[in-house]
């Protein structure tokens, strides 16, 4: 049969096995250099680092998200950041609701911000978010949600291509809008912050901030895994082949309105976890999160790593994201020059981006089989000589 | 009486209007089960718009057509239409480029197409002999393994047949089959849609009047949407009206 066990095209992804591996590795080996290296040793990792790590980490999902809709299925949503963003403010309630009477205004039960709106009781759609188990799935629902109506309405009349881009832009647009106003009910411009504790756990612990890190980047993997799960069925298959040809698909008989409808509705969902780890981490959600050119920076990440290969977004949204912190700090002015010239350069000289290009490609081959013979030498003199 | 064969494809008084042109013009048209039919005719007589409106890719203005004894495929979209049985070959070969060969038959494979079900989908060992069987049908055993993008012309026409017997269609609609094939690729076709038309009806629109000759069944000519003349090649082309529509005054 020409189909293998999922595992092992996983190992034959060799560039995937690597990235993979680091990540399991560093979300073990980070929390523990964290916590248990004293500060003085040159081993130990300083707790700003770890959050500004796990914070890269979410935007990883993020693209590992925008990459199935966009790599896999043809669609390019502009959008995404929207979700990623209904996935933070479904934490961030869950966080306000956590902080009870320790609020400036001493409420039990009303945020800050409605205390101060003069509001009385708490909104119908506030309910239950004190409540871990029903914002963990209000994290998943409400992008899921969200996805799948406005996904129903596009795909079904078959808006696709460039004008499916614009009104997934004009999506976020909206809901940023929305979320700048005060009844909107969610602190309005200044957003949800000043979060205290999760599950009782102080937020800004090193233990919660180390927690959070592993959890970010065990979402990376098992987010990739969903992915890498789905494009490896037959499902995968069929969403490639309306990626490349709609018409033959549907005169195969697929509905193909449904398989997009799927596909963006598993990529919100993966978007929506993202933003509900980022949240805590950066200690803050506003609308801003909900910017047009939010969404349109995840594509970049994902262009730069290799559109269409899952793990290309992964290395893209942290080489990318790295560059932005440094680059924002050594020469602030410069950085959104240096971010669209990225995004002409890649489309110019790398269309495939660097996990697409097969030169790279070869050359960490080349490397890595460089180490194994370094690491057993004997294995590889006996194949070479057997030749 | 009762009548041996029954009406596979049943066209009434279809017409439809882009912009002000009558692409179809009160066209009515009948094929058999098990029939293999050619639809001939110049260029912009509606053979392809005919296509269109039987696999509900565009929906007439009026008339009806009627599919397998009472299904009005007017009302349906292309997904249904292709579930209920009928399949199509587009005029220039579309096959799923990134895909390998192999992988475009399995995706053709006739069964259940809701996303749950592709999405836990084991191939079973007759669905794999029965990609085997079309391979070696389509003379693509060698290459299965290759992406379809980088198969040549004819062999990419072929692996669209292919797809299309993998689906098992009742009725199998075929837009210019050979159109860019060698001699001997021709020759080949019209043997394998003969073979084919022996357990499905099959409809071929074409220009080549070699190949309708090989193909040696009924065949309507089509001109300003709507049917000239119906018959033997040798009798259609006897026509009067069809020399001149053929040949100009």
């Amino acid at each position: 049969m020409t189909h293998q066990p999922m595992i092992l095209r996983i190992l034959h992804d060799r560039v995937a096995a690597a990235v993979l591996g680091i990540l399991v590795l560093a979300a073990f080996l980070v929390p523990v250099l964290n916590l248990m290296v004293p500060e003085t040793s040159p081993f130990h990792v300083p707790s700003y680092v770890v959050t500004l790590l796990g914070k890269y980490l979410t935007y990883a999902l993020l693209a590992l998200s925008v990459d199935l809709v966009w790599g896999y299925c043809g669609i390019l949503s502009l959008g995404h950041g929207a979700f990623f963003a209904l996935g933070g403010y479904a934490m961030g309630m869950y966080m306000m609701r956590q902080i009870g009477d320790r609020g400036v205004y001493g409420d039990p039960t009303l945020p800050d911000f409605m205390v101060f709106l003069d509001w009385k009781e708490l909104p119908w759609y506030w309910y239950g978010f004190d409540n871990f188990g029903f914002a963990m799935l209000m994290v998943m629902l409400v992008p899921g949600v969200l996805a799948f109506v406005f996904g129903w309405f596009a795909f079904r009349s078959r808006v696709t291509g460039v004008y499916l881009s614009i009104i997934t832009q004009a999506m976020t647009y909206a809901l940023l809008l929305a979320f700048f106003r005060n009844d909107m009910g969610f602190g309005g411009n200044n957003g949800l912050t000043d979060f205290k504790d999760i599950l009782g756990f102080d937020i800004q612990s090193d233990g919660m901030r180390a927690t959070l890190f592993f959890l970010s980047a065990m979402a990376v993997v098992g987010g990739y895994l969903v992915c890498r799960f789905i494009v490896d069925s037959r499902l995968g298959r069929v969403i490639i082949a309306i990626r490349d040809s709609e018409s033959r698909a549907r005169f195969l008989g697929y509905r193909v309105e449904y398989y997009r409808l799927f596909v963006f509705t598993v990529s919100a969902v993966l978007a929506g976890i993202a933003g509900a780890l980022y949240v805590p981490q950066v200690g803050i959600i506003n609308p801003s999160e909900f910017a047009p050119a939010n969404s349109i920076e995840i594509v970049i990440w994902v262009a730069l790593g290799g559109r269409g290969t899952l793990v290309g977004p992964i290395i893209g949204a942290l080489v990318v994201n790295y560059a932005k912190t440094y680059f924002t700090g050594a020469l602030p002015e410069i950085w959104l020059f240096m971010l669209g010239g990225l995004f002409i350069l890649t489309t110019l000289f790398l269309p495939k981006g660097i996990v697409g290009t097969e030169s790279i490609v070869a050359a960490f081959e080349a490397r890595r089989l460089q180490l194994a013979k370094w690491l057993r030498p004997y294995d590889y003199a006996d194949k070479e000589a057997g030749q | 009486m009762t009548q041996h064969t029954q009406t596979i494809l049943y066209l009434d008084g279809v017409s439809v209007n882009f912009d002000g042109f009558k692409a179809i013009n009160d066209l009515s048209l009948y094929v058999e089960e098990g029939e293999l039919r050619a639809i001939i005719g110049p260029n912009g007589a509606g053979k392809t718009t005919m296509m269109d409106i039987i696999t509900g890719k565009t929906r007439p203005d009026t008339g009806d057509v009627i599919f397998n004894g009472g299904i009005d495929l007017t009302q349906l979209d292309e997904a249904a239409i292709a579930n209920l049985g009928i399949g199509r070959k587009f005029q220039k070969p579309t096959v799923f480029e990134n895909h390998t060969v192999f992988d475009n038959l399995e995706l053709a494979l006739k069964g259940n197409r809701s996303p749950y079900q592709s999405l836990f989908f084991r191939l079973l060992s007759e669905q794999y002999d029965r990609i085997n069987e079309v391979l070696k049908i389509i003379n693509l055993a060698e290459d299965r393994q290759r992406e379809a993008g980088a198969l040549s012309h004819g062999q990419k026409q072929w692996l669209e047949i292919g797809m299309l017997l993998m689906q098992d269609p009742d009725l199998l609609l075929v837009d210019e089959p050979v159109a860019g094939m060698t001699d001997a690729e021709t020759e080949e076709t019209a043997r394998l849609l003969k073979d084919i038309s022996k357990s499905h009806s099959v409809i071929v629109v074409e220009h080549d009047m070699e190949f309708v000759k090989a193909l040696d069944c009924r065949v309507n000519v089509l001109h300003e949407g709507s049917v000239l003349a119906e018959g033997s090649l040798d009798v259609v082309q006897a026509n009067e009206q069809v020399i001149e529509v053929y040949l100009g005054r």
